[in-house]
């Protein structure tokens, strides 16, 4: 069973949701009554917030590509490699499928992360041309897989405490792997700080035909 | 709102009888906002393993689970128990040109130095601290309900400082870290798993479980009486 209709949400009705605890509340209310949030019907520093966390990690980013990422020293030579360098050198020792897991892992999917929230914010600001549903689950993929690339600085320190075998070969982290931490934390903090309910806003009708009876009938009732 | 079934109201513990306690007020009482796209709905009696769905952007709203409560605290002790052992035991051994080298979490942790240093506290945090403290928090607010004892002091601000840690618990993503750091290092020296890397891969599973039995709707309603 799907609601038909336009929906209505909860600024719609003078009100204003808690995003943690779903609880509804007057709006004005400053914390939410039952799980002491602060309340907000929209976050109007969302955006800014995105923005300004959005740059630090992409300032992040580029000395994260630039520093090597690791430093292998073995009996015969003592080389640096960057996080590119590194998934390329593996590729020519014919190991594809690990350099091209690399290159996802820690090109590809942050790219993707900076062009997705920049995307979202942009649709906000500048009205979309994607379906609200569409934006709503990269969204939710942005959530989901900001967490995921920290898994490159993991391996680095595993590595590095692994492969201490003195003057065989040892291999320590180089300067990238502290702006690539930087850079994942960064953009997790700009897509947190996105206020999602800011994609359903625009293209609703929010003129006074569509505005619904007090509280108490409320469309969305399917417990009747 | 989508639901499949609408009887047997089942939440998470116990049914709520008294609610002239709650300080939210009683017309809105019934009411929820979807979080992301703040549709608004009543709060439909959703049975247990059933869901509610919001039906504007499919979000889950309600997911509530006969004695989820008891389900997650062991899982929750589970949980510490193995990151506790996980943190003592070696997780990977190499071998080459015979030498031996085992590392665990804590030699990990610690892999950084110098001017790296504040990344070995990042890591401690990310892969023990924060999915401890956590899971200690989370304990502790459900102990007393699964009980029927009035919720725990500051068991508000516990539950929400446990939810807000959790996009920052790693724990499972460092245990996928191994495997990759394992395939890396395949054709440079022998690696061998250590017990710490079997208690990874059971975290992975039970992480996942956890999540899957947490329902947030169900839990604030019943620290709200």
């Amino acid at each position: 069973m799907e609601v038909s209709g336009p929906v209505k949400t909860a600024r719609d009705m003078g009100l204003v949701g808690c995003t943690r605890c779903y609880t509804v509340s007057p709006r004005g209310t400053a914390h939410c009554p039952r799980c002491g949030s602060v309340l907000q019907s929209r976050d109007r520093l969302s955006l800014q917030k995105v923005w300004a966390w959005w740059l630090v990690g992409l300032m992040c980013y580029i000395p994260a590509n630039l520093y090597p990422m690791l430093e292998t020293r073995t009996l015969v030579s003592a080389q640096s490699d960057t996080i590119v360098g590194g998934a390329v050198e593996l590729a020519r020792h014919g190991n594809w499928g690990v350099a091209a897991i690399i290159l996802a892992a820690s090109v590809l999917i942050p790219v993707v992360k900076f062009v997705i929230i920049a995307g979202l914010a942009l649709g906000v600001w500048l009205g979309p041309k994607v379906p609200e549903g569409r934006r709503q689950f990269w969204y939710e993929v942005v959530e989901y897989i900001g967490r995921w690339s920290m898994i490159d600085v993991f391996v680095v320190a595993i590595l590095s405490s692994l492969v201490q075998l003195q003057a065989l070969a040892t291999i320590t982290p180089g300067r990238a792997s502290l702006f690539f931490a930087l850079s994942v934390i960064f953009t997790m903090l700009s897509a947190q700080s996105f206020d999602s309910r800011l994609i359903w806003d625009k293209g609703q009708p929010d003129s006074a035909s569509t505005r619904r009876p007090p509280v108490g009938d409320v469309k969305g009732d399917l417990s009747a | 709102m989508s639901e499949k079934k609408d009887q047997n109201q089942a939440p998470m513990t116990t049914p709520q009888t008294s609610t002239q306690h709650s300080p939210v007020p009683a017309d809105l009482e019934r009411l929820i906002a979807c979080p992301n796209c703040d549709a608004l709905y009543t709060a439909p009696n959703v049975a247990s393993q059933d869901k509610a769905f919001c039906g504007r952007c499919h979000t889950v709203l309600i997911a509530p689970r006969r004695k989820a409560g008891k389900q997650l605290i062991a899982l929750a002790l589970t949980v510490l128990i193995l990151i506790t052992a996980a943190t003592l035991f070696p997780f990977l051994a190499i071998d080459a040109g015979g030498m031996h080298q085992e590392a665990s979490i804590l030699q990990t942790a610690f892999a950084f130095e110098g001017a790296l240093l504040g990344l070995s506290i990042a890591v401690m945090m990310f892969i023990v601290v924060i999915p401890m403290l956590r899971l200690i928090l989370l304990i502790y607010v459900l102990t007393p309900i699964i009980r029927d004892r009035p919720p725990a002091r500051l068991a508000k601000p516990a539950f929400r400082l446990s939810e807000a840690l959790n996009p920052w618990s790693m724990a499972e993503i460092f245990a996928l870290g191994c495997a990759v750091a394992l395939v890396k290092l395949s054709d440079l020296a022998q690696v061998q798993f250590g017990p710490a890397a079997w208690l990874f891969a059971i975290l992975v599973v039970i992480v996942v479980v956890t999540d899957s039995l947490m329902c947030r709707y169900s839990i604030w309603k019943s620290l709200d009486q």
